[in-house]
């Protein structure tokens, strides 16, 4: 066996691999900075494996085609940034409420509105969460180096395909454009999951079937299971109710098929914890500084560790008590005026600090300012 | 598509049940006398004369009293957002060439919210059949002004007339590229079965206006009468293109041409790329 390929890309061109690597055939996408190169890529090298690139009018056509595409059976995703994540937010709710699986990049830039294109945020966290109106869970994952782009844009395909449901994958501006040499997954290194399709005859199938597991079996359209997808309310055929007696499972569904099995979501990478009596808490390109700061911090004698949060939403509450138990305080680093702090709060008992740190002006934070923040805390 | 011989079974309200979805109760959210279901029936033929499977056949819609047309009929529905079913469309279209794709949508949801969708999928001549059932109104939310209602006049947000000029979507969409342009009315039931059928199998963007009644809400605020009433009206201002064009501009006035307004052989989006991924991956 030859030694594994290993590349220059940025973390743009890195979600093109991992894409494709998980079996993207459909993109969808509207320039918009800093996210551009990863329609760039899809565009020149889907065509390549006989799948289909369009640049649509807008970011709200961008995931409905996507949507159309997904319906039609094809693995389909879409990247932007905040101003276009906003324009998303409409038909990304008419894909939790028809539970298609896609994929949406968000590279994150500065807001709100036009905002700061080609500075790093981390401020479209809470949005990724409750998005679009209405009740629904949704899932993020978040990765902080080009290697784990590709896992992690991976990791998003199989989730979206096994849950029925859009996954959005936080990105920033800084892990977009930053480049790296990394080793790519040989082909079947890493399980790639599909969508299950129904094996009924379509006179017994019903499009949102209660199953054991909530999530429904997915035909694509023309292989003869005719149903209704609509964004209405619908019952267990995909038929529009206001029905009461039909209107809360559907809803439960939307809810209980992602949380009741959200062992299965949670991604947490910890580093130095096991002896760790205070711990950063960060994510994507901050997880990188936190890291790096862990060891500095470590040489001069204290017991630091470092936890990043690569599933955000839903939120790990217990895994994240499990691995804080022995510490007696937490920073929390993000590039936003303070939104996954709050969740830490909530998540971690009252007898555990939690500290905050947070950066907004459009520069990364540096491994020194996270060392300066950790002597307040020693 | 070879264009089948008309088939005389279609004629008969068999086959409409036929094509009606099973387990899905009647009636309709359409009022008694809309335009909607001269339109849906008109459909059903073109499909049935046209002997394609219910299997590959997707119906796309957006929002409003047009757009529920997908949930009655037995194809694969996606029902969408208002305005955005031309985007979605584009996505089915685009992910399986095979299925052959139907837009239903209303004039307030075509022209306005979805305009931009609207002139784009004009403009790539994707092999999308869009028929824009145009009312003049906003039905389901209770008779508001749209894009195509006229200067003058009245809907609950025009009470006292309205202000703003109106579009022709004929206009629009050949303006914008669409290689198939018609417009129809609901009065002229068996044009529409043929004009329909045509649209459906011309390769190509194709846009095909019904001018429709709401008498519920238009009829009513500007005092056009009944169903019948309104269609005797479309009846009287219809013309048709061969005989519109030998008219003024002046006998034109409150008039409106019908038929194929437009038609042209022009490479089709999905075809073009296609050919560049043949070639793509044939120069790998």
């Amino acid at each position: 066996m030859a030694d594994k390929e290993r590349v220059l890309v940025m973390g743009n061109q890195a979600c093109v691999l991992g894409a494709i690597y998980a079996g993207l055939r459909f993109f969808a996408g509207y320039p918009i900075t800093p996210s551009t190169e990863v329609a760039e890529g899809c565009a020149r090298e889907l065509p390549k494996i006989g799948g289909r690139f369009i640049q649509m009018e807008d970011e709200i056509g961008s995931i409905a085609a996507v949507i159309g595409a997904s319906v039609s059976g094809l693995k389909a995703m879409t990247a932007t940034s905040g101003p276009g994540y906003s324009l998303m937010i409409e038909n990304l709710g008419y894909a939790y409420m028809t539970e298609t699986p896609l994929v949406v990049i968000n590279v994150q830039r500065g807001g709100p509105s036009t905002g700061l294109p080609t500075k790093v945020s981390q401020s479209d966290t809470m949005q990724a969460k409750w998005g679009p109106h209405g009740d629904y869970t949704a899932i993020t994952v978040a990765p902080s180096t080009i290697g784990e782009t590709v896992t992690e844009v991976i990791r998003a395909f199989n989730l979206a395909e096994r849950f029925r449901t859009p996954v959005t994958v936080l990105l920033d501006e800084v892990l977009g454009h930053s480049r790296q040499i990394i080793t790519l997954p040989e082909p079947g290194e890493i399980e790639i999951f599909d969508r299950v399709k129904p094996t009924c005859s379509p006179e017994e199938f019903e499009a949102f079937a209660m199953t054991p597991n909530m999530v429904s079996p997915m035909p694509a359209y023309g292989e003869g299971y005719r149903y209704v997808c609509t964004g209405l309310t619908h019952d267990t055929k995909g038929f529009t109710t206001n029905k009461s007696e039909e209107i809360a499972p559907k809803m439960y569904k939307l809810r209980h098929k992602i949380i009741d099995y959200q062992d299965e979501i949670h991604k947490m990478r910890a580093e130095k914890m096991d002896d760790a009596e205070v711990a950063f808490i960060s994510y994507g390109s901050v997880a990188r500084a936190a890291l790096q700061a862990t060891d500095i911090v470590r040489k001069a004698g204290y017991k630091v560790g470092a936890l990043q949060l690569q599933t955000i939403w839903p939120f790990p509450d217990e895994k994240l008590r499990e691995m804080c138990g022995k510490c007696r305080a937490v920073v929390v680093a993000e590039l936003n005026m303070g939104q996954i702090v709050h969740e830490v709060r909530r998540a971690l008992p009252p007898d555990i600090e939690v500290h905050e740190l947070q950066r907004y002006d459009g520069e990364i934070l540096t491994p020194m300012q996270l060392v300066n923040k950790l002597e307040e805390v020693l | 598509m070879t264009t089948a011989t008309k088939n005389k079974k279609s004629q008969k309200s068999s086959v409409i049940l036929d094509y009606l979805r099973p387990n899905k109760g009647m009636p309709s959210v359409w009022c008694a006398g809309c335009g909607n279901g001269i339109v849906m029936t008109a459909i059903i033929r073109a499909v049935d004369n046209l002997g394609l499977s219910k299997d590959e056949v997707v119906m796309a819609s957006g929002i409003g009293c047009s757009s529920r047309m997908p949930m009655y009929l037995d194809f694969s529905a996606l029902h969408t957002t208002h305005g955005r079913s031309l985007a979605f469309a584009t996505g089915v279209k685009f992910a399986r060439p095979e299925l052959k794709v139907i837009d239903i949508t209303g004039d307030g949801d075509a022209l306005a919210i979805g305009g931009n969708h609207f002139i784009h999928a004009c403009r790539r001549n994707i092999d999308i059949t869009a028929i824009l059932i145009n009312n003049n109104i906003y039905g389901m939310t209770g008779g508001q002004g749209s894009p195509t209602t006229p200067s003058g006049a009245f809907s609950t947000t025009t009470p006292y007339g309205n202000s703003e000029k109106h579009f022709d979507p004929c206009s629009l969409a050949k303006a914008a590229g669409a290689s198939f342009v018609a417009r129809t009315t609901v009065y002229h039931a068996t044009q529409m079965d043929t004009i329909i059928q045509k649209a459906i199998s011309h390769r190509g963007f194709s846009l095909v206006e019904v001018i429709s009644n709401c008498h519920t809400y238009y009829g009513r605020l500007n005092r056009m009468g009944d169903a019948v009433a309104m269609l005797n009206d479309f009846k009287n201002r219809a013309v048709p293109l061969a005989k519109s064009k030998k008219m003024t501009e002046e006998e034109m006035v409150g008039k409106f041409a019908i038929g194929v307004l437009h038609q042209e052989e022009k490479t089709e989006f999905c075809d073009v790329y296609q050919s560049v991924v043949d070639k793509v991956k044939g120069g790998k």
